[in-house]
């Protein structure tokens, strides 16, 4: 063969393989979610404890929504001990830690809060509404919601006690 | 000559009427909204099984995904409408085939230009293999073994015998 045909032969195939390279690279189950900047969907909540919560009513306030269950393990059980040490600091600095139950059982689900001492507000979602509507894929994710209702960062997986921090100071 | 290009144009024909009635909207041929449900929901990506549609992963997510596809269209809501939700939601990965628009349109086009391609390759090389064949005392540029040209005279000269 000429060389000006392996030549060229060889240049067709370097862009091909530069994009497999780029994509094997990449995580696949790091989806960005096109909510982040824009306003949170709208949410009513009916807790656990036999309260009620809507996003509506907590315009003005930071809120850090959780997602989670309790066959969730270990991620939920590793960041909810620090969920609970952020609800603590920064509850009376205008800040709200809630938490969304998906895919559960009540009992369960209790039995997880129970067990984790957990005092900030959690409810199910029953019918997955709250959880579709926020593009749930996966537990845990968290939403940190800014004071006007928009989306300011989205956290898949486990948070630990840095981030979490990070986020609401960058909200305050 | 004039046979070979109408079939060449009538295959180029055929693929773009694939990919243009691909995008042709299945839901405008459905029955039923559990029908359409069902359509909707196989061109969706679940989530949790995320090789599978919605319409065929088991996992709760998916069927609550199914619920929610029936309660939009039950309450009027367009399957363009309803797509549309799940694309602001999850994006457009949440879609099994990737849009025609932009860049997705590589992801479209380029397997037809790389069989039309290859095929491209694998005729020239075919053609040019039958005119070597087909040249005066076959490729002059390379002569005969003499090694076979001898045995090649020993063995007609026995058979003329």
């Amino acid at each position: 063969m000429a060389t000006w045909k392996k030549l060229s032969l060889l240049l067709s195939i370097i862009p091909l393989l530069l994009l497999l390279a780029y994509g094997f690279k990449t995580n696949p189950r790091e989806v960005p979610s096109p909510l982040v900047g824009r306003q949170a969907p709208a949410f009513a909540l009916s807790m656990f404890d036999g309260s009620s919560n809507s996003l509506e009513a907590l315009r003005g306030k930071v809120v850090v929504l959780n997602f989670w269950a309790s066959w969730c393990f270990p991620a939920c059980y590793e960041e909810a001990p620090h969920l609970e040490a952020a609800w603590q600091t920064y509850r009376d600095r205008g800040v709200m830690v809630i938490g969304v139950d998906i895919q559960d059982r009540d009992t369960e689900a209790k039995a997880f809060i129970e067990r984790l001492k957990l005092s900030f507000p959690n409810g199910p979602d029953p019918q997955g509404k709250i959880s579709i509507d926020y593009g749930i894929y996966g537990v845990p994710e968290t939403f940190f919601i800014r004071k006007d209702g928009t989306i300011h960062y989205k956290h898949v997986g486990a948070l630990d006690a840095k981030m979490l921090k990070a986020k609401i100071e960058e909200m305050l | 000559m004039q046979y070979v290009n109408n079939r060449k144009q009538s295959l180029v024909v055929c693929l773009l009427l694939t990919i243009v009635l691909g995008a042709w909207p299945s839901d405008l041929l459905a029955g039923s909204i559990e029908e359409q449900t069902h359509l909707l929901a196989a061109e969706l990506r679940c989530p949790v099984c995320q090789n599978l549609s919605v319409a065929d992963s088991p996992s709760e997510m998916a069927i609550q995904m199914r619920e929610v596809i029936f309660e939009k269209l039950k309450n009027g809501e367009s399957p363009e409408q309803v797509r549309g939700y799940f694309v602001s939601r999850y994006g457009e990965w949440i879609l099994l085939a990737p849009t025609r628009h932009g860049f997705n349109w590589l992801a479209w086009l380029l397997p037809f230009v790389a069989i039309l391609g290859g095929a491209g390759i694998i005729v020239l090389r075919i053609r040019r293999a039958i005119r070597r064949g087909h040249g005066p005392n076959g490729d002059a540029s390379r002569p005969l073994d003499p090694r076979y040209a001898t045995r090649l005279e020993t063995e007609l000269k026995e058979s003329e015998r």
